[in-house]
């Protein structure tokens, strides 16, 4: 399948008053055309700053892009231009934002919100956008869209909001739509409406979607293919069948282990102890040996390489050397992959219908 | 919107009420008389002056006399200037003063949002650090400290602008200059402050993420949130503006309300202190008024109550 996007090695720093905080530490993937890529990783594992590194929307100072390619329809997207970046920004890539209660401007009616990007990017008039956007809200389930344009942001709850966001991201067809944890800061019950939203979407539109989240259950519904985050790195990636039912990396049995399933009691649950490393003194070998029970001398000294599983699966663990003992997954993931094999969650997905 | 208004007004009746009746009660207590400042009075001759303007009377008619002629706008003569009505005095004075007053508010807001917003784009440049160091010198050093400096150098030695009196556009520069200095620093600063707290909002970083140019995002979208707070220091501003008449007026000799203000004060002219007080009363809970409206129509959020929604 045809890739539309590619990154290659990117790094993104923040120089701040203690130092340089290495957010984004050599980040390599490709998205394809269609599909619904997820990334997970703990908070602060440089999901969000990968993601807006894309379309270039990391404050800058403190931020910048220190190396890397960001290849996007042949363009390398890292060395464009400000005023280059503002017309594939909003048309062809575009972001959800995680906190509706913040990412409306206060004193905007939402009807103008909607409309802007569509005003920018196509040459339409007031009176065709102002349609176009009534049906936008229609599409993200607003209902009484024709009342509701022309209100502003206090107006609405938080799933609402969200749903105007969601509005906002989708109103030029963009080829690349990037979910920054849609569902995190709503309610629970919230959660559950805007996450149906979301799979309805991908559903409607042909955006190819990088699904952001801390919560590899969700995941389980929406992806195609999974990368997991951890310390500004990619430490692995695969199809979603791949990373739940033949996970490599011990970082990914710690956030399977952690993760609540159906059958499963709160009880079974096990946290990854210890905390992430700070990202002012990234550690030197890998980041994640600290944390591993099964950390070998060499994870304290070398960062490992990406080891390939299959053609779709990579896993940067020195567990995958052809010289590293045989480790097995602890218990309570195994039978967790078994329970996932019950609950048989990403084969409901298949069902649907394969988009590919 | 109209019966918030109407409410409004009704409030704004009660407080006048009361300035009016502690300027009087005030006025009563200060020592002196209108007549300490004339040349030798016989007794005699005292009697009948008190008589003629009804001092003689006990404090409470008096006191509803007042309040009586006030309802019908009347706020009685001027002891000094020739029995002249104090409304007709005050009318002389408040073209003048507004006419400073509005330039300088003008000026001084236009300059200082051009300042305070250049800083906010250009955050922790030479420029910001600059515009920082104007605005805090604008605000500590009060106006009557550049009217005589602007006068000194400007008027004397320069001899570029004439240093007193009113009427010219060159006679206006000087007086407006030193009464724009604070409107400019403190509206400068806020507006710097609203500014960079509204650039580095989520809701930029949405518009951004649009593909919204730099011009639209601060235009467009962050101006008017980063005004919202700057409606707030107008009512500290028109404060400033009104005591800033007194002093900037009385330095520059111009003819306004102000100066006739100092002028009551150091005659005990009653009747014009008591005038003006009501009148700068009067038209500082107008500010606060305006400055709610305003609200209003900035910030949705804030939409009164029967207001269209
Ligand atoms: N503006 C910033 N200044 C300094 N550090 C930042 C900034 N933004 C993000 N970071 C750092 O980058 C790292 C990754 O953050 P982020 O991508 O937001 O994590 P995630 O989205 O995975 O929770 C964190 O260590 C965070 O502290
Ligand atoms: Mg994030």
């Amino acid at each position: 399948m045809e890739n539309i996007l590619e990154v290659k090695n990117l790094h993104v720093s923040f120089d701040t008053y203690g130092g340089e905080v290495q957010a984004v530490r050599g980040v390599t993937f490709d998205l394809k055309k269609g599909e619904t890529l997820a990334i997970v990783g703990e908070s602060g594992s440089g999901k969000s700053v990968t993601t807006r590194a894309l379309a270039k929307l990391i404050p800058s100072p403190p931020g910048r892009i220190k190396e890397g390619e960001i290849l996007f329809e042949g363009k390398n997207l890292a060395q464009l231009s400000e005023r280059e970046m503002q017309k594939i920004r909003g048309k062809d890539i575009s972001t959800i934002f995680q906190d509706p209660m913040t990412s409306l401007n206060p004193t905007m009616k939402i009807g103008s919100q909607v409309m802007e990007g569509l005003l920018k990017h196509h040459k339409i008039s007031k009176k065709e956008a102002r349609k176009r956007t009534l049906e936008l809200l229609d599409l993200v389930g607003l209902p009484d869209a024709e009342k509701r344009i022309d209100q502003y942001p206090h107006q609405f709850s938080g799933g609402q909001r969200q749903r105007v966001v969601i509005a906002i991201a989708l109103a030029c067809g963009p080829k690349i739509l990037i979910a920054d944890e849609p569902t995190t800061a709503l309610d629970v019950t919230i959660q559950a409406q805007i996450l149906e939203l979301m799979k309805d979407i991908q559903k409607k539109v042909d955006s190819s979607i990088i699904f952001i989240t801390h919560d590899l259950g969700v995941v389980a519904n929406v992806a195609d293919r999974v990368a997991v985050m951890y310390a500004g790195k990619i430490v692995e990636i695969g199809t979603a069948d791949e990373i739940f039912y033949n996970p490599k990396h011990p970082y990914t049995w710690g956030l399977l282990g952690s993760m609540p399933t159906l059958d499963n009691e709160e009880e079974s649950l096990v946290a990854i102890p210890g905390s992430p490393p700070d990202m002012l003194n990234p550690p030197t070998g890998d980041a994640f040996a600290a944390r591993n029970e099964y950390a070998m001398e060499i994870d304290f000294v070398e960062q490992p390489p990406m080891f390939k599983v299959s053609d779709t699966h990579y896993a940067a663990t020195w567990l995958l050397h052809e010289h590293a003992p045989k480790v097995e997954p602890p218990l309570a993931v195994q039978s967790r992959m078994k329970d996932n094999l019950h609950a048989n969650v990403p084969g409901e997905r298949k069902k649907e219908g394969d988009r590919s | 919107m109209g019966k918030y208004i109407a409410k409004r007004a009704g409030y704004m009746l009660i407080t006048l009420f009361i300035i009016a009746t502690f300027s009087f009660i005030l006025m009563k207590l200060l020592p002196g008389s209108p007549l300490t400042a004339e040349q030798k009075v016989t007794a005699a001759q005292r009697a009948i002056i008190e008589a003629k303007y009804g001092l003689d009377q006990p404090i409470l008619i008096q006191y509803f006399k007042y309040i009586g002629n006030l309802v019908q706008g009347d706020l009685g003569v001027s002891f000094q200037l020739k029995n002249q009505p104090v409304t007709k005095i005050l009318m002389a004075g408040v073209p003048v003063s507004a006419q400073l007053g509005i330039w300088a508010l003008f000026i001084g807001t236009f300059f200082g949002m051009l300042l305070g917003l250049l800083a906010s784009i250009k955050h922790n440049t030479v420029f910001d650090y600059g515009a920082n160091i104007i605005s805090v010198l604008g605000i500590s050093i009060p106006s009557f400290i550049f009217a005589g400096l602007l006068q000194y150098f400007v008027g004397v030695k320069l001899g570029w602008l004439p240093i007193a009196f009113w009427g010219t556009p060159q006679q206006m520069i000087m007086p407006i200059i030193s009464l724009s200095i604070f409107p400019m620093a403190i509206s400068s600063r806020f507006l710097r402050t609203e500014m960079i707290e509204v650039l580095g909002s989520d809701y930029m970083v949405t518009a951004k993420a649009k593909g919204v140019s730099n011009f639209a995002l601060v235009f467009k979208h962050a101006l008017r949130n980063a005004l919202i707070p700057l409606i707030t220091v107008m009512g500290p501003m028109a404060v400033s503006l009104m005591t800033g008449t007194l002093v900037i007026e009385q330095i520059f000799s111009v003819p306004g309300l102000g100066e006739q203000f100092t002028r009551g004060v150091l005659t005990n002219d009653y009747s014009i202190i008591m005038g003006t007080t009501l009148f700068f009363a009067f038209f500082f809970i107008l500010v606060i008024l305006i400055i709610d409206l305003l609200y209003g129509i900035v910030d949705p959020r804030i939409r009164l109550s029967g207001g269209e929604d």
